[in-house]
């Protein structure tokens, strides 16, 4: 079930990030929209880790090496314009994922057919606050534009096929997801006012590497605190 | 150290269910009109209360006056012939 | 979470919210005595007061302030327990949890938008908090040490907050009424996940129960001191009575909290830190021991243990979220076409999008 993991992880360690905002958004206002994403996704995770095991064996006790979530939802926050530069790269690719599991017959269809509502509206958030940054003050723009810098080189690894998944008559075409991605966000960006990265987004480290269980430096620190509560009480429920 | 500039308030109206109208919900602060129908959804919809939203800016809305509540509404006060009670009907007169 | 708690009321912070009888904006005026008459009449009648009717100064300065505070605890009140969101021991408390905090930012917008009703923006007040110039519910200046603290929050914070919240459902101001009525509903859920979380703790292993204990014997006092200073010392309760803002004192809410938590810490399993608590046949109520208004005083003038770090961290947010909130109104700016004038004034809502 290295599929349901991969995606699950993907929720779950986005849903942590973005758990992290509470009490510290730009505006109230947005506190409560991110929450809102944030326990969407969660949901998600432990509709999906269920699929392969315990979702709390699964959460708390694997070792970071074990977690095959994409490098790109496990980086830090940053400012506001960064998590919504991560925000727009993932929730447009989990957006048009879904759609297609949701029709592609698979295993994932029903999942994907409730979540792809869900996500659509991470996406909307996720583009309407790119708009609004990008176009906003030349500090929001600035800002904007350091954001989906700093994050392209985590992109590539998304349209890397994932075991159990791309393999399994899925339906999927990862470049023609590559395509539509591109395609959507070079839409957003410009209409921003903002101009696309222009570096490598599969570096030899990237493409692939989360979901091989390899992750950044920042990931183990995360795990270290999600962990270390259940951890200390072996054997106790919560 | 503040925004330098306010958000703009808006009032919020949501359906709770297709047949019924919108009630006022309460207001929110948004930047514009497409945020504040996102930031109402999050707000006062996430226990599953509406099936739509309206948001109106606050400064759009035009208030009949506590002052003027006399003229106003009284007059319609003792019109009871506007009212089915009003009018006597034998018993036994059925459909009216 | 979280609460008008009494305590704020024995604050004038704003200065001009000296409440000295219902003659105050009153000048002698014929009209505005027979303005007065009126709203009296109103209160009496349990009628609501909405925000175009006239209304004393006192009135309207009382209840900015305490909206302000209750919206500013809730806020506040988001940080404690926000301290536990990336720690939750499960998947299921991570969710309750993160759902419980983001309520808390929900009910303080509404009640930021109660108080602007009366014409007080948010930036205004959220300016007089981050100035140390409003207060809010000095419980939060309390560390959440263990994640039994997220419990106890639940169980004794939350309940004390209720038990001084439903009165205020019948609140003489019509917006605070309906404010509160909504975050009531919405209240129940907190305490209850709270207290569900203590008896898992309770019934769980030896550490557990001990976490549990613990949390209950930090957090049982300053619960008890949320209801605000004994009757014959506060300061604003006879006249927010007077108007209906306020409905039963301070001890009144206190007792009743105390009877309802006896029954529940016994069916958890735990104790609470008060050997004085007994039954009184005679009264019908339980006694309890003196509460140490001491430590109150002191968390209230600022020293309690977290009261610099609560009011830096949400300084903190807001100023380091001032270049989005200029960003989205810089972007409103140059694509919003002006609104239509008001002679023009639409006959139904032909430019809301259905959302359904």
């Amino acid at each position: 079930m290295s599929a349901a993991l991969a995606l699950g992880d993907d929720a779950l360690v986005l849903s942590h990030r973005l758990g992290e905002w509470a009490g510290h958004a730009p505006v109230l206002e947005e506190d409560v929209a991110l929450a809102n994403i944030a326990l969407d996704l969660l949901g998600q995770a432990r509709v999906l880790l269920s699929l392969v095991g315990d979702e709390d064996e699964l959460a708390y006790l694997r070792e970071e090496r074990a977690f095959r979530n994409l490098q790109l939802v496990e980086q830090p926050n940053g400012d506001f314009a960064h998590t919504i530069a991560r925000q727009l790269y993932f929730s447009v690719y989990q957006h048009l994922l879904y759609e297609r599991l949701a029709v592609g017959g698979g295993e994932f269809a029903d999942l994907a057919a409730k979540a792809v509502k869900e996500v659509a509206y991470h996406r909307d958030h996720a583009e309407q606050w790119v708009l609004r940054l990008g176009d906003g003050t030349a500090e929001s723009h600035q800002r904007m534009q350091a954001g989906l810098e700093a994050l392209w080189r985590f992109t590539g690894e998304m349209f890397q096929p994932v075991e159990g998944l791309d393999d399994t008559g899925s339906g999927l075409d990862r470049q023609e997801l590559e395509r539509t991605w591109l395609a959507a966000v070079t839409g957003t960006v410009e209409r921003a006012t903002l101009t696309l990265p222009t570096g490598p987004r599969a570096g030899a480290w990237a493409a692939g590497a989360g979901r091989q269980g390899l992750h950044t430096e920042p990931f183990g620190r995360m795990l270290a605190e999600m962990q270390h509560l259940h951890r200390s009480h072996p054997g106790a429920s919560w | 150290m503040s925004s330098s500039t306010d958000w703009p308030l808006w009032e919020v109206f949501v359906r709770s269910r297709r047949g019924l109208s919108h009630t006022h919900a309460g207001s929110l602060h948004a930047p514009d009109a497409e945020m504040a129908l996102r930031n109402a959804r999050d707000l006062y919809t996430r226990r599953s209360e509406g099936v739509s939203i309206w948001v109106v800016p606050s400064t759009q809305i035009t208030a009949s006056s506590p002052d003027e509540k006399d003229s106003f509404f009284e007059p319609a006060g003792d019109k009871p012939y506007r009212h089915p009670t009003f009018y006597e009907i034998p018993d036994g007169v059925k459909h009216l | 979470m979280a609460a008008v708690t009494a305590d704020q009321k024995t604050q004038s912070t704003s200065g001009t919210a000296k409440a000295t009888g219902t003659v105050a904006g009153t000048a002698g005026d014929p009209a505005d005595a027979a303005r007065l008459a009126a709203f009296d009449a109103a209160v009496a009648a349990d009628d609501r007061i909405e925000p175009r009717d006239w209304m004393p100064e006192a009135y309207r300065a009382t209840l900015v302030r305490q909206m302000a505070q209750h919206a500013h605890s809730e806020i506040i009140g988001m940080q404690p327990e926000a301290n536990w969101i990336t720690r939750a021991p499960s998947l299921r408390r991570k969710a309750i949890l993160m759902a419980k905090v983001q309520d808390e930012a929900g009910h303080g917008l509404y009640l930021y938008s109660a108080a602007e009703t009366l014409g007080t923006s948010r930036e205004e007040l959220l300016d007089k908090l981050h100035a140390g110039r409003q207060r809010y519910s000095s419980i939060f200046n309390y560390p959440t040490l263990t994640w039994a603290d997220v419990g106890a929050i639940g169980w004794l914070v939350d309940g004390a907050a209720i038990t001084n919240q439903v009165p205020l459902c019948r609140c003489s101001y019509g917006p605070y009424a309906r404010a509160m009525v909504r975050i009531c509903k919405e209240e129940s859920f907190h305490q209850r996940q709270g207290y569900e979380l203590l008896l898992a703790l309770s019934r769980g292993t030896e550490a557990q129960h001990a976490m549990a204990q613990d949390a209950v014997d930090r957090w049982w006092w300053p619960s008890l001191m949320m209801f605000g200073p004994p009757d014959d010392a506060s300061s604003h309760s006879e006249q927010s009575m007077a108007w209906k803002i306020k409905r039963h004192s301070n001890d009144e809410l206190r007792q009743r909290f105390v009877d309802i938590c006896v029954p529940q810490a016994e069916a958890l399993g735990l104790t609470l830190p008060d050997p004085d608590i007994r039954w009184n046949e005679e009264r019908g109520q339980h006694d309890f021991g003196a509460i140490d208004w001491t430590e109150f005083q002191e968390v209230l003038k600022g020293n309690g243990p977290c009261n610099e770090q609560r009011i830096t961290q949400r300084r903190k947010a807001h100023e380091e979220g001032a270049w989005v909130r200029d960003a989205a109104a810089a972007y409103a700016a140059k694509h919003t076409t002006p609104p239509v004038q008001q002679t023009q004034h639409a006959q139904q809502a032909p430019h809301v999008e259905e959302t359904a």
